[in-house]
């Protein structure tokens, strides 16, 4: 484990300091959307559509109107009613009513909204509201809805304005393809005729629900002075204002949207959620209104994409990778959400971090009668990886070559353009694939050590089992352009105050970016207080997700803190008679770099400049990074993004013969950090990462049934526990400093979930010589797999089917 | 559908209360919304996670599902009871020098759970504490943060004679 940077005592910033948060988290008072509670506040429930597809004909809300306790039901009819509002919203198209407007489309769609005096009033009411459908056919996968003819989700779209990368995206005419994002370099079929090889594959990695332990939760009411006021559990303070004015048709100043603490988020909690109906049932009310979905409900609010991906490589007999053609098609559900995003940021990087001259790829992003799919952590990578990394593996396997040195042969370098064109910058891929190869031994014993199987004994029983290793590496790019805005204050005590709208969702961003300000301003991290978001005070910030927060924020509380030291070493300076280059800033002092005994203590500058108590000397700044947009036919682009993040992950595991299953017995995960600010909580974000990736890679799965989720709750989804957690698992710092991050550092969210299923994958190959495609490798799937291998294998044993060692 | 009433007394955190409730009313509401203790958060509310979890008599349990009728004559702890006169519990303190939480959605009812674990077993194999936590979820997965937590918090409980 690397633990650079914990030395450095006197600084704030690379070290692991104690989170700020700590006292609040332990003792149960952090305050979650949960806990809120407004005087006079009414609870609100939803009805959904039990159908995936179908026309509503009549809704009859008689019975739900006169129920006890019951303030107001509201209906889709009644929206287009309603002078000023408008009632779709979403961040990509605007594609979604806050209540289904003459059609719904999946199963679970929201039809009615019910406000009243208690939650089981609320929910009682919602059940006697009679709603006559007239069913459409469905298209319930990719595959139907790719159909020439298939039914359309929706007849007609509206992109959003909301966000500089989503502009100009348009939707294919009369088909369900909402986005369709193409990228060509090279010459690809020309590739293809001369490849020595010519590997094909179909990976599939299946819909996966978030999971966080709070679900999603709203508080809408409006104030005396028409003030919309809306506290919610977001991961995008500033978007939802930004909606909700659209919607109701006010000036962003009459939204204000505040944030506490998120119980997880994960990427389920981005862009609008319950906000819209939750605002529109307090407009409605003229009183507070409350809607917490229940957990079954928020299996059916947003999911990780189902993806197939179809990747085909041709290859020179000496292994250089001549050619990539990938076509990856995105079950985005019934609601686009950000999956235009999705499918564009994930599939520009389809083909991996390799040096390959031709690169075709189609990304689709495509229309079901599903649940809508969105943002989860790794963006949609880690489902590309999942395919570039196991066709790698096999590559490098059926030529004889050890998959460690194949990857290092072939993956880019600094300087090197990707796919997309853009010049590699700032990034360490090698070195992570080497620190996990060396963490788990790679190259000593066990990899591919069938036959014989060994004999493990537990309890007395012997078991079967075949062991072996794998790796993998993942590259996921920032997303840009994008932007973040920040106010720090400092008191006359020597204490200050952020305003950021980054919201604290457990990564430890309150820490983060009160570590900065402690080391731009040299006071104490205990003394910064970070203002959670609050868009009436808040400045814009594009989103907390993508990881991007600790490179954008970041920058701007950095730079908003080197404003307040100009002011700070301004009157200092004039003080102490000293160029104000001079000066430094530790301790609550500001002295004379040369001769510290010369300085001033912050309240004795304050006193220079103020003749009162209790002033603030304030820094404002707004950091913005900005990226060519990638071009339409080819998916070319000189700057996609600022910054890129890789990491890798090496497993070695054992599978039982009997059984099928998979136990993970070694972990290795190394990430890209640039510099960490805190190592401890960049530690914990690629650890977090990773063991919610092996339960996605073992056995996580969302089941659906003619569109109807079939195991939509804790009793019947598995998520990782503690028995999943393998024996040895070690999270890898890797530092190389990105030049425009925040002392160097760059993020470290998704990192960790980036290559965890494909090395998993590829241990499992290694282990019995069977390639699985398709996520999740539960029992069945490997004992399938082994018995379709049978034959071949006992025809080949002992030969090139083998890792190294 | 109309639930009966009736009136319960119980002992929360040290303290007696006599409420009227409904039949049905689950312990974790009437901790939440009657007590205003919130700290007690709700999951799943099917007794899968263990974020609800509180102690009954000393026993963890989960109080989604538990009837507030059944804590009636009972004493119940909640996280807000572990400190006492301003100063933290050793499994508080321990949870913060291991930082045993990110989100802590699931923070008090690994810390009852940790409790109640080191009531029974004081110094818990490696083993013991996988054993004695697998019903809770902690879907930030700080689950290597949340042992180290666990045992740091034994070692400090010995330290202290208990
Ligand atoms: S809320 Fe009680 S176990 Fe999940
Ligand atoms: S800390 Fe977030 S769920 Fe455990």
């Amino acid at each position: 484990m690397t633990r650079t940077g914990e030395g450095r005592d006197a600084r704030a910033v690379g070290r692991s300091v104690p989170r700020v948060d700590g006292a609040e988290k332990v003792t149960g008072r952090a305050a979650y959307v949960t806990d809120c509670v407004v005087p006079g506040m009414l609870h609100a429930a939803l009805l959904r559509s039990p159908l995936p597809h179908a026309r509503i004909r009549r809704i009859d809300a008689g019975r739900a109107a006169t129920h006890p306790g019951v303030s107001a039901v509201v209906t889709g009819a009644d929206l287009v009613q309603m002078p000023g509002l408008d009632p779709y919203f979403g961040p990509a198209f605007q594609d979604q009513a806050i209540l289904a407007i003459d059609k719904v489309r999946f199963v679970g769609d929201p039809v009615a909204a019910v406000a009243a005096a208690t939650r089981e009033a609320a929910r009682e009411a919602a059940q006697l509201i009679e709603v006559e459908y007239e069913e459409l056919s469905a298209v319930l996968d990719v595959q139907a809805a790719l159909r020439a003819g298939a039914p359309l989700v929706h007849e007609r779209l509206r992109p959003s304005q909301a966000f500089a990368d989503l502009m100009g995206i348009e939707a294919e005419r009369q088909t369900n393809v909402c986005y369709h994002f193409k990228l060509r370099r090279g010459d690809v079929e020309r590739a293809f005729a001369e490849a020595a090889h010519v590997f094909e594959d179909t990976y599939t990695s299946p819909a996966a629900q978030h999971a966080p332990l709070e679900p999603h939760v709203t508080v809408a009411w409006v104030t005396e002075g028409g003030l919309l006021h809306v506290t919610s559990s977001t991961q995008s303070p500033s978007y939802v204002r930004l909606s909700l004015a659209r919607i109701f048709g006010l000036p962003l100043s009459k939204v204000r949207v505040t944030v506490p603490y998120l119980g997880g988020g994960y990427g389920a909690k981005t862009y609008d959620k319950l906000e819209p109906v939750t605002a529109l049932l307090a407009l409605r009310t003229r009183r507070p209104v409350k809607l917490q979905l229940t957990r079954e409900e928020e299996f059916v609010t947003i999911h990780k994409h189902a993806v197939t991906t179809r990747i085909r490589t041709g290859v020179a007999a000496d292994g250089r990778l001549l050619a990539r053609e990938v076509a990856v098609y995105w079950d985005s559900g019934a609601y686009a959400d950000i999956a235009p995003r999705v499918v564009h940021k994930s599939g520009y990087t389809a083909a991996g971090p390799y040096a390959i001259p031709n690169v075709k790829i189609d990304s689709y992003c495509v229309y079901t009668n599903r649940p809508p799919a969105g943002a989860f952590r790794g963006f949609g990578v880690p489902q590309v990886v999942w395919a570039y990394e196991s066709q790698t593996d096999a590559i490098a396997t059926r030529l004889g070559l050890d998959p460690v040195a194949y990857r290092r042969a072939h993956l880019l370098r600094e300087g090197d353009l990707f796919a997309t064109g853009t010049p590699m910058r700032s990034l360490a891929v090698i070195e992570c694939l080497d620190a996990v190869a060396r963490e788990i031994e790679w190259g000593s014993g066990l990899a591919g050590s069938s036959p014989p199987a060994p004999e493990v004994r537990e309890a007395g029983v012997p078991r079967r089992v075949l062991r072996g290793k794998g790796v993998a590496v993942g590259i996921k790019a920032a997303l840009a352009p994008s932007i973040s805005g920040a106010t720090v204050m400092l008191n006359a005590d020597g204490s200050a105050s952020v305003l950021s709208s980054t919201v604290e969702m457990g990564q430890g961003s309150d820490t983060l970016l009160a570590q900065i300000v402690a080391e731009a301003l040299g006071v104490r991290v205990p003394d910064v207080q970070v203002v959670h978001p609050d868009t009436a005070v808040t400045p814009y910030d594009t989103i907390t997700a993508a990881t991007r927060s600790t490179f954008h924020m970041g920058n701007a509380v950095l730079q908003a803190a080197a404003r307040v030291r100009e002011q700070l070493f301004a009157i200092a300076s004039d003080r102490l008679e000293v160029d104000p280059d001079l000066l430094r800033a530790r301790d609550g002092r500001v002295f004379v770099a040369e001769a510290e005994d010369r300085g001033l203590t912050i309240p004795e500058v304050f006193g220079a400049a103020f003749q009162a108590a209790g002033t603030t000397l304030v820094g404002e700044a707004v950091y913005q990074t900005s990226a060519i947009p990638t071009d339409h036919e080819t998916g070319q682009s000189e700057r996609v993004t600022v910054m890129w993040f890789v990491g890798a992950s090496a497993a070695e595991v054992e599978v039982d013969l009997e059984t099928g299953q998979v136990r993970v017995l070694r972990f290795a995960t190394a990430a890209d950090v640039g510099r960490p600010i805190n190592p401890h909580h960049c530690r914990q974000q690629i650890l977090g990462s990773a063991v919610t990736s092996i339960g996605q890679t073992l056995f996580e799965c969302l089941h659906f049934e003619g569109g109807q989720l079939t195991n939509g709750s804790f009793l019947d989804y598995m998520i990782a526990g503690y028995r999943d957690v393998p024996p040895i698992i070690t999270p890898i710092i890797v530092e190389r400093a990105h030049p425009e991050g925040p002392y160097g550092a760059k993020g470290v969210g998704e990192t960790g979930a980036l290559s965890v299923a494909a090395a998993i994958g590829n241990a499992v190959h290694a282990a019995l010589g069977v390639r699985l495609r398709d996520l999740p490798l539960t029992p069945e799937r490997v004992l399938q797999a082994m018995r379709e291998r049978e034959p071949a294998r006992a025809a080949r044993r002992g030969q090139v089917e083998r890792g190294p060692g | 559908m109309e639930a009966m009433e009736r009136q319960i007394r119980l002992t929360v955190n040290g303290q007696e209360h006599e409420l009227t409730i409904r039949d049905n009313t689950l312990l974790l509401w009437l901790l939440r919304d009657d007590l205003k203790l919130v700290g007690t958060r709700e999951g799943c509310g099917t007794g899968v996670c263990g974020a609800c979890t509180v102690l009954l008599d000393g026993r963890p349990v989960n109080s989604c599902l538990t009837l507030a009728a059944q804590a009636a004559g009972h004493h119940v702890t909640t996280i807000e009871g572990l400190a006492t006169n301003g100063r933290l519990h050793p499994v508080q303190e321990a949870y913060i020098e291991e930082r045993g939480f990110q989100c802590a959605f699931c923070t008090s009812g690994f810390i009852m759970m940790t409790k109640a674990l080191l009531d029974e077993i004081p110094n818990p194999s490696e083993e013991e504490v996988r054993e004695y936590l697998s019903e809770n979820i902690c879907r930030c997965a700080g689950y290597p943060d949340i042992l180290r937590a666990v045992q740091n918090a034994s070692r400090k409980l010995a330290a202290r004679g208990r």
